[in-house]
């Protein structure tokens, strides 16, 4: 066993190292796309109707762009033409953090949209009456929204939501193609140098995944079994 | 659309004059935002015209733009056309009687299912490479194929599946009641009814294949497709951004057509299961907040 695995001790190949970086892509990625998907859901039914186009006209470009040019048109758009930095100059891995934050923004503005639909799906789960009852009260149309309708969709979106954070894990291996070292970053070193063991890198790297995603669909499915509303 | 939500009532007066506020608000902030982003590529030249003019002319279009762009739809083509088979096999596994088909193959689909279509091209760039002599010319349209397969036949054999799984129970029954052998029953009675119901969600998938043929001109894999073929463009003209526009433009046209084509399907067939003609609607009230509905929204990313 120790043999099989003797290309590891290669102190060039930070194994946890790249897949933490997987995880902290994802992790602020996923926040980010959840605050802004819903900024985008509250524009789509919104009474403006300069908004709801905007809303619509944001997620059917966004949403059929392959991530591949949204990331590519950050860093070689945006950073290298436009010159948009967004670390530091002065610190060490100015580079290094540059290529993390622009990616971070292009799943953000990717990955929105999936969420941004998946809410809006939601929404048409909440029963009539409860908007109706909402309105009787008073309540405007934020309130109506903030306090009654989006946390009931909410409850009901967790599990389309869960596969749309899944898919944001796997798609964080986009990021390798900015440089932002990742998982998939080291898997293509590895297979360059390693081709002897080519499966085995392969099955590492794919166990890596399937540890990452199942706990994650398992733990949001029990999540989206425990908060959703019984009707 | 004339829908009217129930999140807000109909706009009275005051409201009305709100929401014109609104509206100029929201305009503004989003001419402040496009002007910021105007100047900003001012200030880099981003509109002169020698960056946008090669896309007026013929050779940018047949040397760059069109071989990569044939490259991609060739791929998408490939993959749907060698997933589907796949993908039927693996779900109709999923569902077999037999334990030691129905366990394996879902252990299988749930595998490719969990890892990123980029490891899987990669691995499989590497893998053509070292152990295949296949031409290395062709190699990379392999290494594409095979990632998009493997993972779009797994995602696949998860729709069939659940349209196997969706129709009528008595169609089934009736089938062995007939006196029908299972696989007869799946052949001839389930699978067709099954694949009617799922194309909707099967061409919302070919919108999936073609933007991830997108990776395949990435790291190591080095097809030529639509991203990659552009790429000298850039080298040549320096228009990285205008570029990267234009080909954004393909994709999202290419993809709200597929997507258009979906949901245009989807109402074809609903329309299928409707009541005849002159059957009275029973009186419903509306079930849901928001009752205007648009193009399906793609849930697969």
């Amino acid at each position: 066993m120790s043999t099989l695995f003797d290309f590891l001790d290669n102190p060039n190949y930070d194994l946890l190292g790249a897949f933490w970086m997987t995880i902290k892509l994802t992790f602020f990625s996923a926040i980010g796309s959840l605050i802004w998907g819903t900024i985008l859901v509250g524009m789509r039914v919104s009474p403006v109707p300069i908004m709801r186009a905007f809303g619509t006209a944001y997620v059917n470009i966004f949403r059929n762009t392959p991530l591949t040019v949204i990331i590519v048109f950050t860093s070689l758009g945006l950073s290298s033409t436009l010159g948009l930095n967004l670390a530091s100059s002065e610190s060490t891995t100015s580079l290094e953090d540059n290529a993390f934050r622009l990616a971070i923004l292009g799943f953000v503005a990717y990955t929105a949209t999936f969420v941004c639909e998946s809410l809006r799906s939601g929404i048409n789960t909440v029963p009539v009456g409860q908007a109706e009852a909402a309105r009787a009260l008073g309540l405007g149309f934020v309130q109506v929204l903030t306090l009654i309708v989006l946390p009931q969709a909410f409850r009901s979106v967790i599990a389309p939501l869960a596969n749309v954070m899944i898919a944001l894990l796997k798609n964080t291996t986009v990021a390798s193609i900015i440089g932002v070292a990742e998982a998939s970053l080291l898997m293509s070193d590895m297979v360059e140098n390693e081709s002897d063991s080519l499966l085995l890198v392969f099955l590492l790297f794919a166990a890596g995944f399937v540890v990452l995603v199942l706990p994650l669909g398992l733990l949001l499915g029990w999540v989206a079994k425990k908060v959703e509303v019984k009707r | 659309m004339s829908a009217q939500t129930v999140l807000y009532d109909i706009p009275g007066p005051k409201a009305r004059a709100r929401n014109w506020l609104y509206s100029v608000l929201f305009v503004l902030v989003l001419a402040l935002v496009l002007y910021y982003i105007y100047v900003g590529f001012d200030e880099k030249n981003q509109w002169s015209g020698a960056l946008w003019d090669p896309f007026l002319k013929g050779s940018t279009w047949t040397e760059f733009i069109v071989p990569g762009l044939l490259n991609t739809l060739k791929a998408a083509a490939l993959s749907i056309v060698i997933a589907l088979p796949i993908g039927a096999l693996l779900g109709i596994g999923r569902l077999s009687d037999h334990k030691w088909i129905r366990v394996p193959v879902g252990a299988v689909v749930e595998f490719f299912r969990a890892i990123p279509v980029l490891l899987l091209m990669v691995f499989a760039a590497a893998f053509y490479a070292f152990y295949t002599d296949i031409d290395a010319e062709i190699r990379p349209l392999f290494a594409a194929v095979t990632g998009l397969v493997l993972y779009n036949g797994s995602v696949m054999a998860e729709v069939f599946r659940a349209g196997i799984l969706s129709l009528p129970k008595g169609q089934g029954e009736a089938a062995s009641a007939l006196g029908m052998r299972k696989t007869q029953i799946m052949m001839t009675v389930l699978l067709p009814q099954a694949v009617t119901l799922m194309l909707p969600a099967l061409v919302s998938q070919l919108v999936v294949i073609l933007k991830d043929t997108a990776l395949a001109g990435q790291l190591t894999i080095g097809f030529n497709e639509l991203i990659r073929s552009t790429g000298p463009l850039t080298g040549l003209y320096g228009n990285t951004i205008p570029t990267l526009i234009v080909v954004a433009i393909i994709f999202i046209v290419l993809n709200l057509l597929l997507s258009w084509f979906a949901s245009w399907l989807e109402n074809k067939l609903a329309r299928r299961k409707k009541a005849p003609k002159g059957a009275k609607p029973v009186h419903s009230a509306p079930s849901s907040v928001v009752m205007q509905r648009d193009d399906a929204s793609g849930g697969a990313l």
